[in-house]
């Protein structure tokens, strides 16, 4: 193991960096928990009292930062803890959970972002920033105190699974959310549209029985959101877009200079509508899984930049809330250990480039969030992954971390496995095979 | 003719019914033709079969439907099994039970078969899967109707001689209809020529992919039907409102002689009921001379009868 008193190297590995621009085979060297250098070429000796970690055909790369997690603590522990949930990120290489705040009682008040502060000091093992509620009781009537929650901790402001549909609220929190430098995360899904629905619309819907949530129900609140960050300034990143339409209106808003970002579930970048099947609910989500062709677009608007960012939208449910019939059960999949197994697939099959993949799941997310994450710069925390990216393995959702076990990566295959996760220059987790 | 059923019997292979989906045109007509006896058996004064007898058939209903529980029943017990009725909208499930748990608490009762009905699609395949029993398909959410879709081909087959090269209109609310899916999918089997007739918004995203002709006028979609299948309005599925009034839908869509003749001369009137009667049609359509709904209940039991008997030769002998 690891530690942080004892000076050590990272070697021979394939160092991404994208926020230097660094893709090269080198050594990392990590000093009191901190990046002290980065040798490129990798021909170096160390001193004995360097522990040396042979990484010679594996990516070291930053920790990933996950900014949507779902966490059942408080509430709902017996889904997920902040214990738990860390666990699962670390065995995941994510070093920076960004949690939601659709908890219960929801985190809509400064002594509650620091009940979160506190057990995830006590309890995790990863680094935990807790988001805090764009409105009290993510009820979308009344602005939440945005100010005091920003002190308290809060690294940035959403409701969560619910979307603000008064056009006015939202108006007013993107207008006054500037003042306290509050980043806006919003779920871009017009509910009384998506009210019928339990998948996406369309002819799959049709023939399953199956209500259908137009892909409208998303684009029409993601345009009037971009209207209001034009009429107000605010800053405004899109949680997770599923739709071509969707990226589109990113994309021209970026044109015009808005201070706009997007991010993607990494469900929606590798699933489609048809892997529901027959009424598979770990399959059931919202936004609800899309078409081919719009997945396709996703992973489009991943590699053209358009989206920021990739979040595992890790969701926990229980047999209670996902056994039943499929409009029934929950909305949520877990992701955090499959997250960057997952994303592989896209850099396998070409559609991505890894620097492409790093970034969006490590480098953006913390500039976007303004977190101390993301870089191996020399003098950054030494928060970092290290992954084999071709080794297959088959996953064991009986083996997983996470409490809840709805993965809809049942015993999929993948190629890239996570085999150290340093947090601050401490070893969270090494792969073995027993 | 026990011999020849149980031959025909042979040739439908699945263990369930779950929906006319994945049966093929040869598996239909073999239910029909085995529907066909069980009327005449149904006529007889002695009606009873032995086919089922020591076998345990429950029928579980968690939407409540008195037409289509008890022409199970009675199906079930013409075959000579014991039928049991269970109720389950008023007991397990306001008690926070999963579907799955009341699965396995079935399933250690060893029954043969269960007959389901359910307001959520699929949850009669879900039940399938964890139980160990042949499971009919009575009916899930806006999924499918496999035996209500067979009873109407069998009332067609009796009447008109045929199925292939008919032309069928499928009228009212398609969006919420398991009967209009079931239907689709059987009458394309056998290729009839399917029509759906709709108000715009009750007719579901992709319609046109499955059927070949899709209306919103009842002039333009019954022209030269030789059957015209009206659907219930049902009101209580609707979360919105997807029609400005039950007068302007009657007005518009309910079934009347005006419309009625723009069909072919004495053609069918079918009606998977429960009527409303001056909503969907008109009562005196509804009881006049081109109607054939009450034969429809006539062919309801056959239509049971032959299924649970095409499933009973794949039960397990224990």
């Amino acid at each position: 193991m690891a530690d942080s008193n004892k000076p050590t190297v990272l070697k021979g590995g394939r160092i991404v960096d994208p926020a230097r621009n660094v893709d090269a085979v080198g050594d990392l060297i990590i000093i009191d928990g901190r990046i002290a250098a980065t040798e490129i070429g990798g021909n170096e000796s160390y001193p004995g009292t360097f522990e040396t970690i042979d990484c010679r055909g594996a990516v070291v790369a930053p920790g990933l930062v996950d900014m949507r997690v779902f966490v059942g603590e408080p509430g709902f522990e017996h889904r997920e803890t902040l214990a738990s949930a860390s666990q699962a990120a670390a065995a995941g290489g994510i070093t920076t959970i960004v949690t939601m705040p659709d908890t219960e009682p929801p985190i809509d008040e400064p002594a509650l972002v620091d009940f979160v502060h506190r057990r995830a000091r006590d309890t995790a093992i990863v680094n935990v920033h807790p988001m805090a509620a764009l409105t009290k009781g993510l009820a979308g009537v009344e602005m939440a105190e945005l100010g005091l929650l920003r002190e308290a901790g809060a690294v940035a402001f959403t409701d969560g699974r619910h979307t603000v549909t008064n056009a006015s609220v939202m108006r007013r929190i993107l207008t006054y959310a500037q003042s306290v430098d509050g980043l806006i995360v919003h779920h871009t899904e017009d509910p009384d549209l998506a009210r019928a629905g339990v998948m996406n619309e369309g002819e799959t819907a049709t023939r399953l029985g199956l209500g259908g949530v137009p892909r409208e129900a998303e684009i029409i609140v993601v345009e009037r959101d971009l209207r209001l960050v034009a009429l107000t300034g605010g800053r405004y990143h899109a949680a997770q877009i599923s739709c071509a339409d969707s990226a589109a209106a990113i994309a021209a808003a970026k044109g015009r200079g808005l201070g706009v970002t997007a991010g993607v579930s990494i469900n929606h970048l590798t699933l489609n509508e048809n892997d529901i099947g027959a009424y598979r609910t770990f399959f059931k989500m919202s936004p609800p899984l899309r078409s081919e062709d719009d997945r396709m677009a996703m992973v489009a608007a991943l590699a053209d930049g358009t989206i920021d960012v990739v979040v595992s939208s890790h969701d926990p449910q229980d047999v209670e809330t996902k056994r039943h019939p499929f409009a029934e059960a929950a909305d949520g999949a877990i992701g955090l250990e499959t997250l960057l197994p997952a994303i592989l697939r896209l850099v396998h099959s070409g559609d991505i480039e890894l620097s492409t993949a790093i970034r969006a799941l490590s480098t953006r997310p913390a500039e976007i969030l303004g977190i101390e994450a993301g870089t191996l710069r020399t003098g950054a925390r030494a928060d970092v992954v290290v992954f084999a990216p071709d080794t297959p393995w088959i996953l064991d959702e009986t083996k997983m971390r996470s409490r809840a076990k709805n993965t809809p990566f049942e015993g999929a295959r993948f190629q890239g496995r996570v085999l150290r996760t340093m947090v601050a220059g401490q070893t969270r987790y090494t792969y073995s095979d027993t | 003719m026990s011999a020849e059923s149980s031959k025909q019997a042979a040739i439908y292979s699945h263990r369930h019914l779950l929906g006319i989906e994945r049966l093929t045109p040869e598996e239909i007509v073999t239910l029909l033709d085995l529907a066909d006896e069980a009327v005449g058996v149904s006529r007889q004064v002695e009606k009873k079969k032995a086919v089922l007898r020591g076998r345990t058939q429950i029928n579980l209903f968690f939407e409540a439907s008195t037409r289509t529980q008890s022409s199970f029943e009675i199906a079930g017990k013409r075959l000579g099994a014991d039928v049991m009725n269970m109720s389950v909208a008023s007991s397990s499930v306001k008690k926070g039970e999963t579907l799955i748990d009341t699965a396995a608490t079935l399933n250690a009762m060893h029954p043969d078969l269960l007959v389901v009905r359910h307001h959520a699609a699929g949850a009669v395949a879900l039940l399938a899967r964890k139980t160990e029993c042949s499971v009919v398909n009575a009916g899930d959410g806006a999924h499918e109707h496999p035996t209500q879709a067979l009873l109407d081909a069998l009332t067609i087959r009796r009447n008109l001689g045929r199925i292939e090269g008919l032309t069928v209109a499928i009228c009212g609310d398609i969006l919420h209809s398991r009967v209009a899916r079931s239907n689709i999918l059987l009458l394309s089997a056998l290729n009839a020529r399917v029509r759906v007739v709709a108000p715009p918004t009750l007719l579901p995203v992709g319609i046109e992919n499955m059927v070949p002709e899709v209306f919103t006028s009842m002039k333009e979609g019954l022209k030269d039907a030789d059957v015209v299948m009206m659907l219930r309005l049902q009101r209580e599925r609707m979360s919105g409102s997807f029609i400005p009034s039950v007068r302007e839908y009657f007005r518009y869509y309910g079934l009347d002689q005006e419309k009625l003749d723009y069909a072919k001369p004495g053609a069918l009137v079918m009606h998977p009921g429960p009527m409303n009667r001056g909503v969907e049609i008109d009562p005196a359509i509804a009881d006049g001379p081109q109607s054939v709904i009450n034969e429809q209940v006539e062919m309801g039991v056959a239509v049971r009868m032959a299924v649970l008997e095409a499933l009973a030769a794949h039960l397990p002998n224990r």
